[in-house]
């Protein structure tokens, strides 16, 4: 067995430059080189000011913007430096718990709507960080922001549209809204 | 389930299987030394890399030395990814300052990259510096892989050989497997992903404004650096505001791209490929999944064309095929039906053309249930063991499946090289049997099969088991074991099941909840990836060498054929048999009983 060891050595310090070394920055290299915004975050700039990621999302609890999916990330939601999701199990008496809680804020902020409260707005993504709410969440909302804002409803649904992507190619994934743009285009309308 | 999910997941099942095809022709030729035109100009990269080792390509290695460089390599490998984390405070790119990890979390790390588990009791993104994530963990990406190709290689070639003292070079099935397969296929498929978002730069992180500031709690810290405890002992809470975000980045998808293909599944980010930067849209997520499968699936065409007769490789495709898609069904179907609480919450659960609905917990509204659970069972049939979702908030039933196909000992198509394999030693107990049945000596592919061949076969098959239920059992009778759980009730037993099936088998997911960077937990989990591991690929390369000294006998009208549909059948029986009477008692512990209570809450 130890004759082996030599060349296995050898092996591993030739292929740690080759995977190792030379894969990465090359492959870095030309993302850069062709794909300068994504492969640097997908980054939002307004005024010369990094606003957030187009695929990372923030947390939102004024009434006056679109709310995200929750965040089970620590120590704050949506801590984009520390990834997960809540790993509560299905009969958890916590997930109740919070789910309650979550309803609970999503009704006080909006009293008059009884339409029943789509499943993703009320439960935590896998990521903590995800940038997306289904167009069910983001229409459950309208009433509030067209409130709020003194928007007519017609308005913040042509909106929501304007933010919604489809399936890729109609057919891949679920529709989604993507609840950062949309927020930052309810403040670029200027009636807060 | 909708129109629409149907035809995501044929979708998937056409693909796979339309790639699967040319890929497994073009690594059979690989592997057997004639290159194919287009990539002719990596032999001199791969003839300098022989010189450079001492390596000389012609030796016909006895199963004994093919185990021995194996061996050596994987133990250098280990040493490698251990001495790198023990270290890397004091190694360059280490932008974030990150400080060297505990020994037993980097002898878990070292472990689970170098069987190829990529368990990740680390926490990806706050816990390895750049360094260690390119040098160590993405080059085990690579080699770990490339071992267990290798293996698979030689198994191949004890069937096609007669009176044979060798079963082939580890170092050049091991080099080839890298340059002309995982390399370019790694390079392609990275590209791709950056385009639709996935990182991949040296900056450390980026810092953005968040529109809202947002209040939160976290606990105190006092002078010690400690968070302060109250009398009770729970921390001190106190109230903080964040006005910006840290958004963390990194070289990223280089690393994912090879993790996906070699089956790996060690995530760049904690959350692994539900984080958007690993898997940002429904294109990458669909890449990422043919992926997992892609390698596993060809090579049974590879196979096929190895012994001469594509049927044979055809059989166990269609053996890994319908056991996949029955499990699916199952998945998508439980995760769809959802947990009964938000229907009693009197939440919008039905699927519709405006949200995917079901059990959204733990998963990402850009995959919706259909492709979290896709890639659920993907991931475990494949021993990768990426996710995209969190599966320890899957239903019961929904997280019975992957763990399911975790024990049957990831052969259904399982990990490059080992998934096939692992289903080899099963088709060689499938004919054992069968010749029982019928009194004749068992053959396959033209090579008796008998004493040796069989106790070799019966250890492969019988220590990932052995592992898992004795470390369960361990985990459950001490209370450091019992301190991991998250979950309460038979939740938090499937949490321990899960984990010990997942490193005894070389799969890597988790159910996340489960607190596993303890120093109990990081050694016994280690141990059972080593015993996994080792304890299949040895037997393996030893029924590779008795195999290749053995005549070939030709096919008699008392010969079981090893291509129909009865020994498709016969093949299934074998892996359902055997992963069924092993763990449905510790099954029927877990998720049976967590889906019994959750119908019955009324």
């Amino acid at each position: 067995m130890l004759k082996e060891f030599k060349p296995a050595l050898l092996m591993l310090v030739l292929m740690t430059v080759l995977t190792g070394g030379v894969y990465p920055l090359l492959v870095t290299g030309i993302a850069q080189g062709i794909f300068p915004r994504q492969s640097n975050g997908s980054l939002i700039v307004q005024d010369g000011e990094v606003v957030g990621s187009e695929l990372i999302g923030q947390p939102f609890t004024d009434p006056k913007y679109f709310w995200s999916r929750p965040s089970a990330t620590s120590p704050m939601p949506y801590n984009a430096g520390a990834s997960s999701g809540s790993n509560l199990g299905p009969l958890n008496p916590a997930l109740e718990e919070t789910v309650k809680a979550r309803i609970a804020a999503l009704k006080a902020a909006d009293p008059a709507n009884a339409a029943p409260i789509p499943v993703d707005l009320v439960t935590a993504s896998g990521s903590g960080l995800d940038p997306h709410i289904s167009p069910a969440s983001a229409r459950w909302q309208v009433p509030r922001i067209a409130r709020i804002r003194g928007l007519g409803e017609d308005e913040v649904i042509h909106l929501i549209d304007a933010h919604t992507e489809g399936r890729q190619f109609g057919l891949l994934g679920e529709p989604r809204v993507n609840v950062l743009t949309l927020n930052l285009a309810l403040d670029h309308l200027g009636k807060p | 389930m909708t129109a629409n999910g149907y035809l995501q997941l044929g979708l998937y099942l056409v693909a796979l299987m339309g790639l699967a095809w040319p890929l497994g022709l073009y690594m059979a030729r690989i592997y057997g030394g004639e290159l194919p035109g287009f990539v002719r100009w990596i032999k001199p990269l791969e003839n300098g890399v022989y010189r450079l080792c001492g390596v000389k390509p012609g030796d016909d290695m006895p199963w004994t030395r093919y185990a021995y460089a194996m061996l050596a390599f994987n133990l250098l490998g280990f040493l490698a990814v251990y001495a790198l984390q023990r270290l890397q405070v004091w190694l360059p790119l280490n932008p974030e300052g990150l400080p060297s990890t505990t020994a037993d979390l980097a002898f878990n790390t070292a472990v689970s990259f170098a069987t190829n588990t990529n368990w990740q009791s680390y926490g990806g993104e706050t816990t390895l510096s750049s360094l260690t994530q390119m040098a160590g963990l993405t080059v085990q990406n690579f080699v770990s892989a490339a071992s267990g190709m290798a293996v698979l290689v030689a198994l191949m070639r004890g069937f096609t050989r007669k009176d044979a003292s060798g079963v082939g070079n580890f170092w050049v099935d091991m080099v080839r497997s890298t340059l002309y397969i995982l390399l370019p296929l790694s390079l392609a498929l990275s590209l791709v992903l950056v385009s639709q978002g996935v990182v991949q730069t040296l900056s450390p992180h980026a810092n953005a404004a968040l529109v809202q500031a947002v209040e939160y709690e976290q606990p105190r810290i006092g002078p010690d650096g400690q968070a302060m405890k109250d009398a009770k002992g729970r921390p001190i809470m106190e109230k903080a505001t964040a006005t910006k975000q840290a958004i963390a980045l990194g070289p990223a998808a280089s690393q994912i791209a090879i993790k996906q293909l070699g089956t790996n599944g060690g995530g760049f980010f904690n959350a692994n490929s539900a984080h958007p930067f690993e898997n940002p849209t429904p294109l990458s997520n669909f890449l990422e999944m043919l992926a997992i499968l892609i390698i596993p699936a060809a090579l049974c065409f590879t196979f096929g064309r190895f012994v001469g007769d594509m049927r044979q490789g055809g059989a166990i495709l269609a053996a890994m095929t319908i056991v996949f898609a029955a499990l699916l069904a199952v998945c998508v179907g439980a995760e769809q039906s959802g947990n009964p609480l938000f229907d009693r919450l009197g939440l919008a659960t039905q699927a519709s053309g405006l949200q995917a609905g079901g059990n959204m917990e733990g998963k990402e509204t850009r995959f919706g249930v259909v492709n979290s659970a896709l890639w659920a069972t993907a991931t475990a049939a494949a021993s990768n063991g990426s996710v995209n979702s969190m599966h320890d908030s899957f239903t019961p039933i929904g997280g019975l499946v992957p763990m399911w196909l975790i024990q049957l000992g990831e052969v259904i198509y399982g990990g490059v090289g080992s998934g096939l394999y692992g289903m080899i030693v099963f088709a060689l107990i499938g004919v054992f049997v069968a010749g029982l049945m019928i009194g004749r000596t068992p053959e396959y592919l033209g090579k008796k099969i008998e004493a040796f061949e069989v106790k070799m076969a019966a250890v492969a098959i019988l220590v990932p088991p052995l592992v898992v239920l004795v470390g369960t059992a361990l985990a459950v009778a001490l209370d450091v074991g019992k301190a991991g759980i998250l979950n309460p009730g038979a939740h938090g037993f499937s949490e321990i099941l899960y984990a010990l099936s997942s490193a005894g088998n070389n799969n890597g997911s988790a159910f996340g909840g489960l607190t596993a960077n303890t120093p109990f937990y990081n050694t016994l989990l280690g141990f059972a990836m080593l015993l996994a591991r080792y304890w299949l690929a040895v037997p393996v390369l030893a029924i590779a060498g008795a195999l290749a000294a053995k005549k070939i006998v030709p096919a008699s009208a008392g010969t079981l054929p090893t291509h129909t549909p009865l020994f498709v059948v016969l093949l299934i029986g074998t892996v359902i048999v055997v992963g069924a009477l092993t763990f449905v008692p510790a099954l029927a512990l877990g998720p049976v009983v967590e889906h019994l209570q959750m119908i019955s809450v009324k």
